[in-house]
C-alpha cells in the first residue's frame, strides 16, 4: 500500500445508492459510523441518482452508462473530487462498467456526451474519477496494520465466511486494479474483507463460495431459482463452520436474508448461519454499539452469535 | 462449424431393433440402437445478425464454441438444459426452431457473469442471453418474462424520478405479475424485522413511501433518456424486420387504418 494512496483515500466522494436509503439502511448507517470512528472523510455526492442497477442495462446499456457517468462526473466537476466510493456492489459495478465503457467504446462515450448535453450538464469523460468500493476505502486508508491498532474488543475469534457476491469482481475487464501483483485485490479469490475483518479478531473459515451468485437479479421474478442458490451458499458456509456471513453488497445482503426464510417457508429448509454487513463487525470491533451499526435492522439476528462470543 | 451436438438428436429418432439379425449375428436389443438422419431446411439465415443488432448481442461472431460460458455458468449448475454454448451455436448457424424448443428458460440468465468473465473471446454471453430473451419477447415467440416486467418497472420509476423506492418496484411487479403481495415468508420477513425494529426507522421508511424520492433538476434527463429509448427500441425493431412503433403511432394519429 503507498503512501499517498492511503491519503488518497482519507476524504473520499460517497454514492450511497438507492437501496442504501431502504433495504440496505444498516449498511449506509455502519458504513458512515465506521468511517467516523477511523478518522475517514466521507462527503456524500450531492442530488445523486439511481446507478441503473441490474436493470437499467436489460432495456439499454447505454442508459445505465449515462446515469452511472453522471454520478462521476458529479464528484468531478461539481465537488472537484477524484475518488468516489460505493459501497453497493451493484453501484461499484456500474461506475467501473460505465468507466470502462467511456474509455473504451467511442459510441458509449457519444451518447452519454449527447444524453447529458441534452440535459444541462457536463459530460463525464474518462479518467477523472477513480471509483471504489467500501473494501478498498478501509483497506487501502487504514489497512491492517492500522485497524489493529484501533480495535476495541475485537470479534473474539467469532468464525466467519466472507462473501462477496458477483458484481466485485466480474467482468474482470472492468477491473484493472485487480490482479495486479502483490497487495491487489484477486478477482478469483478476492480477500479484502477477509484481511480486514482477521485484523478486526474474526476467524475466516475456508468458504469455497465467496464469489457465487445469490441469483440476486432475480430475487423477485425467479424467487425458486434464487432460493436454491442462496440456500447452497448458506448450507456451504454452515458446513464450513462459519457462525455469520459477511457481506459487501445490499442486494446480496438482503437476498440471503430473505431466502433463509423463503427456504424455511417453502422448502423446508432451516439453516442458523446469520448474516451481517462486514461494516457492522467491523464496528462491532471498533467498540461501538450494536445500535450505531444498525444489528437490529437486520432481519437476521447477528446480535446473538456476537453475544454468544462475547464481542457485543 | 461441423460440432457433434447430441442435443440435436430428437428422442424419436432414436431406433432400437428388437430383433435384428445381421451376416447370421444376432444384434437386437439396445446396443443395436442408431440414430435416424434427419434434414434440417427450415435455417434463418439472418438468425444472427438479428441477435447482434440487440443490445448485448454485438459479439456473438467471435464465439468459437469453447464452452467455458457453459461450464462457469451458474443456471446450467441448477439446469443442464440451461446451455449458453448451445445457443449460440444454433444462432449462428441459424437454427432458430431448435432454438425456439429452449425458448421458456432462456430469459432465467441470472446476469452473474462468470460466462462474461470466462469467455476467452469476449463475446460476453451474459449480453447475448438478455439479447436472445430480447429477441423471443420481441418476435412473439414468448410472452414477457418476469424478468423483463422487473426491468421495464424499475427503469420505467428511474427514468421517471432519477432514483427508485425499493417499496413501489415491489407493488408494482408484483401487481404487474398477478401475484399477491401477501406471500408467506414475506410476511416471516416482516414479522422477523419488526420484532427490533425502532419506531424512527419504521417512521422514515413510511415516509418514503408517501413521498418517493428523486433527483432534484431531472426534467430534462427525464426527457432525453426517454426520446433515446424510443430511437432504440424503433431500431431495434427494425432491425428485427418489425413494424416500427413510432411510425404506426403517427399513422395512427393521421386517421389512416392499417391491417
Amino acid at each position: 500500500m503507498s503512501k499517498s494512496k492511503a491519503d488518497k483515500y482519507r476524504k473520499v466522494a460517497y454514492y450511497p445508492g438507492c437501496a442504501l436509503e431502504g433495504t440496505g439502511h444498516a449498511y449506509d448507517r455502519s458504513t458512515r459510523q465506521v468511517g467516523k470512528a477511523l478518522g475517514l472523510d466521507l462527503v456524500e455526492v450531492p442530488n445523486w441518482n439511481c446507478c441503473g442497477a441490474m436493470e437499467a442495462k436489460n432495456i439499454d446499456p447505454k442508459v445505465q452508462t449515462y446515469l452511472s457517468s453522471r454520478i462521476m462526473s458529479i464528484t468531478a466537476n461539481k465537488m472537484g473530487m477524484d475518488v468516489v466510493m460505493a459501497p453497493c456492489n451493484g453501484c461499484y459495478h456500474n461506475l467501473k462498467k460505465a468507466e470502462y465503457d467511456l474509455a473504451h467504446d467511442p459510441k458509449s462515450a457519444e451518447v452519454v456526451g449527447q444524453l447529458a448535453g441534452k440535459a444541462g450538464e457536463t459530460a463525464y469523460q474518462a479518467g477523472q474519477v477513480e471509483s471504489i468500493h467500501a473494501l478498498e476505502w478501509i483497506k487501502s486508508a487504514i489497512g491492517e496494520e492500522g485497524l489493529r491498532e484501533r480495535i476495541r474488543g475485537g470479534l473474539k475469534g467469532l468464525r466467519v465466511a466472507n462473501y462477496y457476491g458477483c458484481m466485485y469482481t466480474r467482468p474482470r475487464h472492468i477491473f484493472p486494479e485487480k490482479d495486479a501483483g502483490p497487495g491487489s485485490e484477486s478477482t478469483a479469490k478476492p480477500h479484502f474483507m477477509d484481511d480486514l475483518l482477521a485484523a478486526a479478531g474474526a476467524q475466516n473459515v475456508e468458504f469455497a463460495l465467496k464469489t457465487a451468485c445469490c441469483g440476486g437479479a432475480h430475487t423477485l421474478s425467479d424467487s425458486d431459482m434464487s432460493t436454491r442458490l442462496v440456500l447452497n451458499i448458506l448450507q456451504a458456509a454452515e458446513a464450513a463452520g462459519a457462525e455469520v456471513i459477511a457481506t459487501e453488497c445490499p442486494t446480496c445482503h438482503s437476498g440471503l436474508e430473505m431466502h433463509q426464510v423463503r427456504a424455511e417457508k417453502r422448502f423446508g429448509k432451516k439453516t442458523q448461519v446469520k448474516i451481517v454487513y462486514f461494516t457492522q463487525l467491523l464496528g462491532i470491533a471498533l467498540g461501538l454499539s450494536p445500535r450505531k451499526v444498525g444489528l437490529h435492522e437486520n432481519v437476521s439476528d447477528g446480535l446473538a452469535a456476537l453475544k454468544r462470543r462475547g464481542a457485543a | 462449424m461441423p460440432i457433434h451436438e447430441k442435443s440435436l438428436i430428437r428422442p424419436e429418432n432414436l431406433k432400437t431393433h428388437e430383433q435384428l439379425v445381421v451376416d447370421g449375428v444376432d444384434v437386437s436389443g439396445h446396443w443395436s440402437t442408431f440414430i435416424q438422419s434427419r434434414v434440417v431446411t427450415d435455417y434463418n439465415e439472418a438468425l444472427q445478425e438479428e441477435i447482434a443488432a440487440l443490445p448485448g448481442g454485438e459479439y456473438i461472431h467471435r464465439c468459437w464454441q469453447c464452452g467455458s460460458c457453459t461450464n462457469a455458468c451458474t443456471v446450467n449448475a441448477v439446469n443442464p438444459d440451461f446451455n449458453p454454448r448451445y445457443w449460440i451455436y444454433l444462432v449462428r448457424v441459424g437454427m432458430e426452431s431448435e432454438l425456439l424448443r429452449d425458448k421458456d428458460i432462456i430469459w432465467q440468465c441470472v446476469s452473474c457473469n462468470k460466462c462474461t468473465y470466462a469467455c476467452p473471446r469476449d463475446v460476453a454471453p451474459e449480453g447475448v442471453m438478455k439479447a436472445l430473451s430480447h429477441w423471443l419477447e420481441l418476435k412473439g415467440h414468448t410472452r414477457k418474462s418476469p424478468s423483463m416486467i422487473f426491468d421495464e418497472v424499475f427503469t420505467d420509476q428511474v427514468i421517471e424520478r432519477g432514483r427508485i423506492e425499493e417499496g413501489r418496484i415491489i407493488q408494482q411487479f408484483f401487481r404487474r405479475t398477478g401475484q399477491a403481495l401477501g406471500q408467506d415468508w414475506l410476511i416471516e420477513m416482516g414479522r422477523r424485522l419488526l420484532r427490533r425494529l425502532p419506531l424512527g426507522l419504521l417512521m422514515r421508511l413510511g415516509l418514503a413511501g408517501v413521498h418517493a424520492p428523486r433527483t432534484r433538476g431531472w426534467a430534462r434527463s427525464r426527457a432525453a433518456l426517454r426520446e433515446y429509448v424510443a430511437q432504440e427500441q424503433s431500431r431495434q425493431r427494425r432491425a428485427l424486420g418489425l413494424e416500427d412503433l413510432i411510425e404506426g403511432a403517427r399513422r395512427d394519429a393521421a386517421g389512416i387504418t392499417h391491417g
